[in-house]
């Protein structure tokens, strides 16, 4: 390999010519010529997973000579979506940072578009989903990489000896280890009354309807189900349509089974109900079932992750991704492409799958059938549905396809489960239709 | 000839010292310069930011042109808005006047105990007002737990049913202003004890002689002695929960159904987490007028009190 000391101005423009081809050529050959990298990563909740991010980076980092810094920013407190802000506003910060669900297109004028670095991805690993695509792209134009840690899917985890008991149901039957699902009778009619048969066996399913993420995302693929959008993707308020009605109806009916505190629940409320031995099913990525497997593993012995019930209109479930992007300001953005790059390969993925127990998803079609999945075990293939492997399921997100702005809004002042829980506690369904409708309006202001 | 001195640069330096020495002799000078790092400290972190905060609320919500008034406008026709006021003040005022009484009875409960035990009786009261409400509010949490509740859990003991602490609009506020008041009122409670240990001793003896009882004495010597500590306490503490953000935040959220929400849960909520910066600077704006108004009448009551003195 040849040496050549290149400055820092000289490889950046040169490097900015040569990004296209970034997965075949090293687009540095020297020490320091590449300068400094700073990255913003999510901190993992899984002990030891960063390990494994750090792993790569330094790999990357000891083979094209860039000094790189890593900080890992909790999403607890809101810490990250506040570092977030205070980057934007400040125009200075990390060169490369994990944003998280909506934060590509409500930061979208402020990031490097990144078609040189997920179209190449696309062709070696395979499509990614539809909600990866409305959330990432915008106008054509890729504003961040979808990331492998902290992507997660928030399906159904079930106990497979309470809702064999209740319900008379084999989950493990519909959804095989090792096999595609068998999944035709778990639709949504099927699912309240198995919800009702737990809730009436002293185990109802643990859904929750307060205003975290949780919650918005369990409401959004039910009203996905149903083919019911507040907005559209034009913009146009369709709150008052009857899909709308039907999925209200239908929550209306399955929260009479659902715990009564079930309103005020946050994202820990759905794991501890599981945990605890008392809930029959929450909707949750597998972090109950690990926190189970530490703490109640005769719980996590019995603990399925599989798909959601069919709707009228398909089935669907929650898939949240986080994404790394590169702001405008970065002062090295080929070399954060790069890392980033690196970051996306099947191997690089594989290992922090790996690392994080099964609880991170790369967004990448070819990729969701790593060994990991099938075999992690408190019972043995207990994942192997969780990266939807089969394409059983839509993957989805509440509040889509609205346009960003106004669909961010939605989620984060939880409209469905707001309206849910005004309508089920004895709200006039046109009261509550007006209300959302007045709330819509307003998200739509520019 | 006096003005070919003036224009000689050694009499002109000389003249210059002589000034600057005048000037930085004066106590005006030096008591500015003492206070000048305080001044730029407020400068940075508090006019700055304000001033930040009413730039931020003039722009459109993608933060590309001005709009002026705009944000307010919107807010103004939007009823989750006025629903975030009507909980402010809720809030704010029904916490106030609970940590003032609960403070002023504790107060004199403690101020009749002898001063041998005294101290650590104020040291224990003085508790849940020095632990971050961050981490006190936390415990409380899962006092409130939905399924987990411990006072549920005693509630049950004596077979009572179990109270939805943050599921139910109106147990959810009821528990907000609790955690307040319960940690606000050892501020009220140890500002109320200075206050009586201020009060002379020999007006109790004037109105005791006059045969006054214990109410009188209460209405016409401590009250009228504390008023200007109750004024001020009271507006301090009107600010300051009406600022309140960390114990709504973690209790409840603002839910459910936004029926805890105040101004600066909610601006966080639409500014920070919606994406909405402009309209979040104005939510939270609106404190300032609320809070202006009140403030001119409690100083104004001082003002006209202290020149009756």
């Amino acid at each position: 390999m040849v040496s050549t000391k290149v400055s820092r101005r000289r490889f950046v423009a040169g490097t900015a010519v040569a990004s296209t081809a970034l997965v075949a050529a090293p687009f540095v050959r020297s020490a320091y010529a590449a300068g400094k990298l700073s990255v913003g990563f999510w901190d993992h909740w899984v002990p030891g997973a960063n390990k494994a991010t750090t792993d790569l980076v330094k790999e990357w980092a000891d083979k094209e000579k860039v000094e790189v810094t890593i900080d890992y920013i909790t999403s607890q407190g809101n810490k990250l979506l506040l570092t977030t802000a205070a980057e934007s506003q400040a125009k200075s910060g990390h060169d490369i940072l994990a944003f998280s669900t909506w934060l590509p297109s409500r930061y979208a004028d402020q990031l490097v578009p990144m078609n040189d670095v997920v179209e190449p991805l696309i062709k070696a690993n395979g499509a990614v989903n539809g909600t990866v695509e409305y959330l990432g792209k915008v106008d054509g134009k890729w504003l961040a990489v979808p990331a492998t840690v902290g992507s997660q899917i928030k399906g159904p985890c079930s106990r497979i000896d309470l809702l064999k008991k209740h319900a008379g149901i084999d989950i493990q039957a519909m959804y095989p280890a090792g096999a595609a699902p068998n999944a035709d009778a778990w639709n949504l009619d099927n699912f309240l009354k198995a919800a009702e048969a737990c809730q009436k066996g002293g185990n109802p399913f643990g859904i929750g309807l307060g205003t975290t993420s949780d919650n918005v995302d369990t409401a959004g693929a039910l009203f996905h189900a149903f083919g019911a959008m507040l907005v559209d993707a034009k913009g146009n308020i369709t709150v008052k349509s009857d899909p709308v009605r039907q999925a209200m109806d239908y929550y209306k009916r399955l929260m009479a089974f659902l715990p009564p505190d079930a309103p005020s629940w946050d994202d820990a409320s759905n794991n501890k109900f599981l945990v605890s031995g008392q809930g029959s099913l929450i909707m949750n990525p597998p972090s109950a079932w690990a926190v189970a497997k530490r703490d109640a593993p005769q719980v996590a012995e019995q603990l399925w992750t599989h798909g959601f019930p069919a709707g009228p209109k398909g089935r669907f479930g929650p898939f949240l991704p986080f994404f790394w992007g590169v702001w405008n300001f970065s002062k090295n953005q080929a070399a954060a492409k790069s890392l980033i790059t690196f970051l996306s390969q099947a191997a690089s993925a594989e290992k922090m799958v790996i690392a994080s127990g099964g609880y991170d998803l790369p967004a990448f079609a070819n990729l969701t059938t790593f060994k990991v999945w099938a075999e992690e075990a408190p019972p043995k293939g207990t994942l192997y549905h969780y990266p939807n492997p089969h394409n059983h399921q839509t993957l989805s997100i509440a509040a889509a396809p609205a346009p960003h702005k106004i669909a961010e809004q939605i989620y984060t002042q939880a409209i469905q489960t707001q309206m849910v829980v005004r309508y089920a506690k004895g709200e006039a369904m046109d009261r509550t239709l007006d209300w959302a409708a007045k709330e819509l309006e307003g998200f739509s202001r520019n | 000839m006096a003005d070919i001195a003036a224009r000689n640069p050694a009499v002109l330096a000389g003249n210059q010292r002589s000034g600057l020495h005048k000037l930085m002799q004066r106590k005006s000078t030096i008591a500015f310069l003492m206070a000048l790092p305080l001044i730029l400290l407020i400068a940075i972190l508090v006019a700055y930011p304000a001033g930040y905060a009413v730039y931020l609320a003039t722009l459109n919500k993608g933060m590309t042109r001005f709009v002026g008034f705009g944000n307010f406008e919107f807010l103004f026709g939007r009823d989750t808005f006025w629903l975030v006021v009507y909980q402010s003040c809720l809030f704010a005022i029904t916490a106030v006047i609970f940590k003032a009484i609960i403070g002023f009875v504790v107060a004199h409960f403690v101020h009749n105990i002898p001063a041998k035990g005294q101290r650590k009786w104020r040291g224990m009261l003085l508790v849940p007002w020095v632990i971050p409400p961050a981490m006190s509010t936390l415990a409380w949490l899962w006092l409130f737990d939905p399924s987990y509740s411990a006072l549920n859990w005693i509630l049950a003991i004596f077979g009572i049913e179990g109270i939805p602490w943050t599921g139910e609009a109106g147990w959810a506020r009821f528990s907000v202003i609790l955690v307040n008041v319960w940690i606000g009122s050892p501020f009220f409670m140890i500002m109320y004890l200075a206050a009586l240990k201020s009060v002379p001793e020999q007006l109790y003896e004037a109105a005791s002689i006059d045969g006054a009882t214990w109410w009188q004495r209460i209405w016409y010597v401590t009250l009228p002695m504390m008023r200007n500590i109750i004024a001020i306490t009271a507006l301090f503490s009107l600010i300051v929960t009406f600022a309140n953000f960390d114990i709504v935040r973690v209790l409840t959220a603002g839910g459910p159904l936004n029926s805890t929400h105040i101004f600066g849960t909610w601006a966080f909520r639409v500014g920070i987490e919606g994406g909405d910066i402009p309209l979040g600077a104005a939510v939270s704006l609106f404190m300032v007028p609320i809070l202006a108004v009140a403030a001119t009448f409690i100083l104004r009551d001082i003002t006209k009190r202290g020149s009756e003195v």
